[in-house]
């Protein structure tokens, strides 16, 4: 098992840059295939969130295991689902990994470690659990990751799932992504405690808040409570701070959202501020810069050409594997 | 036929016959040895719930179960439906067969959106298998009132992804959950807990397991067909007794599955006694009874001597008095009525 270190060095800091520059221009695209009414589905994008989103799930290692919500797609590509992949998810083609049948953002690849997500949250909380009691039971060192929003903390499941982990002390990290909104209810609308990590006290486990525009910072967070979780030290709650950017959903033009929020928010944007980072350090040039956005972007077109040619499944897939054998 | 020790008539052991050598096994007992069996064949069967361990679970299902497997496999929960059975999702995808205990089947209703929102929707979008069981006592005529005494098997019936087994004999009680042990599908288990302690009959001394999705004819007979399940077996077969002294011949068709349904069966019966009659513990509309009756008469009209009778609890929360449950459960002498009525045809 490659064990990555707490403290990254040039190669890592770069993957993790391509990783969020992918997500970014995944997402993009996205956007833009669905204004041009080209997408079948909806489409849940977490943009503005990418230091959280790969910065923990990057902390995971081969054999861990991560429960995503739809808002999360970008933390799935240090798990090695590709951009192809998301495409054809969202294109409801036959050689999607739900085959069609689970929606836009939906994917998710066992063999991989990453589950496929339902729309209730954070039902995947307690599944994560479960994983994470398989590999208790088991003694194999392995950890499962939870991801969901704010908004989710206020669901039964939640606390039922935070509860149940630190009582059976199970290697599980939740984490909560804060980033203001639950559709249109703002967090003082869903929760009196002034942090969500501020609850880890009632379940006796570790309430951490991070900057969740600052990937360096939440990925050694998570690193941290995955180690701990590994080594035998229960779960921990992660609360990161930072703002959605767009809508709730690709619908949804977010005109609840003050302007000027969203504008205080721009100035944080996390890949603009890892650039920074990354130049000061010398990892990053503008040459290197738009290596890494050309490659993407052609990755990305790619994927979208892949996805459009790939054939819809069969009508009769539609009454198959209801039940496994 | 008005307080529950009627309806459990002396002669209600069934599936005796044959060369095979059986144990004469108490209901419960037969559940619990499937559970003590298939936990000694396979490693990655465990189980969850509430009070299973040391108290040795609400009904005594799992006693000397931990003593036997310790805490590891016989893992006692917090009171938090909705965490273990999303936890049991999570283990079996993981590769582990998780048994799930509710206390009663009427709080399997607080995990329903783990089992129908996540369970039920895996195998379909990710071709993951997610072999778990979910056993729940269920049932009435224990006086124990609307939270403790629900039939809830026509909701889970009617979500695609599950399987549903009530089983109403000992023998079917231990081959049907060693079956959906084994089985990768998530499995709702009802076990009739009036049946636990009253219902004896032989079980099989073997390794055995039950199909699941096929019915069984538990009596034979040529005038008229009740098609029933769980406890009502009972019933039926106790009503059977008595249209037999009025010269009627009954055959008691147990569904057994609720889900997949045996069709073939159903149908097979009809075309014999070309009367049906649907006896069933759970409230009337939309009841398993509906589902057969739609199915007879979609498929097996050409069969039919008269219409299709349901006799089933009304559409009403279970109460709680004696007089009270007594008239809500479908009772002998209302199966009689049906059969009365039908002879006229």
């Amino acid at each position: 098992m490659q064990v990555k270190p707490l403290e990254l060095g040039t190669k890592e800091l770069m993957d993790i840059y391509y990783l969020m520059r992918l997500g970014r221009a995944i997402e993009d695209r996205l956007n833009l295939l669905y204004k041009g009414g080209k997408l079948p589905g909806a489409i849940y994008l977490g943009t503005g969130q990418e230091a959280i989103e790969i910065g923990a799930s990057y902390a995971l290692e081969e054999g861990d295991v991560l429960a995503p919500t739809h808002r999360d797609m970008m933390s799935q590509l240090p798990r090695g689902i590709t951009p192809r992949e998301v495409f054809l998810q969202h294109y409801a083609r036959a050689n999607s990994l739900t085959h069609g049948k689970g929606e836009d953002n939906y994917q998710g690849d066992l063999r991989r470690g990453t589950f496929a997500t339902v729309s209730m949250l954070p039902n995947f909380y307690p599944v994560a659990a479960g994983a994470a009691l398989a590999f208790k039971l088991r003694k194999e060192p392995r950890v499962a990751m939870a991801y969901c929003g704010e908004g989710a903390t206020s669901v039964g499941d939640w606390h039922e799932a935070l509860n149940v982990a630190s009582v059976h002390n199970l290697p599980v990290v939740f984490v909560v992504i804060n980033n203001g909104y639950a559709y249109s209810t703002p967090v003082y609308k869903e929760m009196k405690v002034a942090n969500v990590a501020d609850r880890a006290v009632a379940y006796a486990m570790p309430g951490v808040i991070v900057d969740g525009n600052d990937v360096v910072e939440c990925y050694r967070e998570a690193k941290k409570a995955v180690e701990r979780a590994r080594d035998g030290g229960g779960p921990t709650l992660i609360e990161a701070k930072t703002m959605r950017m767009r809508g709730h959903a690709g619908h949804d033009s977010a005109t609840y959202v003050a302007k000027d929020i969203i504008d205080l928010w721009t100035k944080r944007d996390p890949i603009v501020r890892f650039e920074a980072y990354l130049n000061e350090k010398g990892f990053l040039n503008e040459d290197s810069k738009k290596e890494v956005i050309d490659r993407i972007n052609a990755m990305v077109e790619d994927a979208v050409t892949f996805a459009e040619a790939s054939p819809y499944p069969e009508p009769k897939e539609a009454i198959e594997d209801v039940y496994a054998e | 036929m008005s307080t529950p020790s009627n309806r459990m008539p002396a002669s209600g052991n069934v599936n005796g016959g044959g060369r095979r050598e059986t144990k004469e096994t108490l209901f419960i007992d037969a559940i619990t040895e499937a559970l003590r069996e298939e936990m000694q064949r396979d490693p990655n069967v465990f189980m969850v719930g509430e009070d299973i361990g040391t108290y040795g679970g609400a009904f005594k299902v799992t006693k000397g179960l931990l003593e036997q497997f310790g805490p590891e496999r016989i893992i006692d929960m917090p009171v938090a439906e909705e965490a273990f059975t999303g936890m049991a999702v999570g283990a079996a995808l993981m590769g582990m067969r998780p048994i799930v205990e509710y206390q009663y089947a009427d709080f399997i209703h607080c995990a329903w959106d783990q089992i129908v929102n996540v369970a039920a929707r895996i195998h379909y979008r990710t071709r993951d298998a997610v072999p778990m069981v979910m056993r729940a006592p269920s049932g009435a005529g224990l006086r124990a009132g609307p939270f403790h005494s629900q039939s809830p098997e026509g909701w889970f019936a009617h979500v695609p992804g599950l399987k549903v087994i009530v089983p109403g004999t000992p023998w079917d009680a231990k081959g049907l959950l060693k079956a959906a042990i084994r089985d990768n599908n998530p499995v709702v288990f009802f076990e009739h807990k009036y049946l636990y302690r009253r219902l004896k009959g032989p079980v099989p001394v073997d390794d055995y397991a039950c199909h699941i999705g096929a019915a069984k004819v538990q009596r034979q007979g040529t005038d008229v067909t009740i098609v029933t399940y769980g406890a009502m077996l009972q019933t039926a077969l106790a009503a059977a007794d008595k249209a037999q002294e009025k010269g009627i011949s009954v055959e008691v068709l147990d569904l057994r599955t609720i889900y997949p349904l045996d069709k073939i069966q159903i149908l097979q019966s009809i075309a014999k006694t070309g009367k049906a009659i649907m006896l069933y513990e759970d409230t009337r509309t939309l009841g398993i009874g509906a589902e057969v009756s739609a199915i007879i008469a979609e498929e097996g009209f050409e069969y039919l001597d008269g219409p299709i009778l349901r006799v089933s609890s009304p559409d009403a929360p279970i109460p709680y008095s004696p007089p009270l449950e007594d008239y809500f459960l479908p009772q002998v002498d209302d199966v009689m009525a049906a059969i009365d009525k039908l002879s006229a045809y």
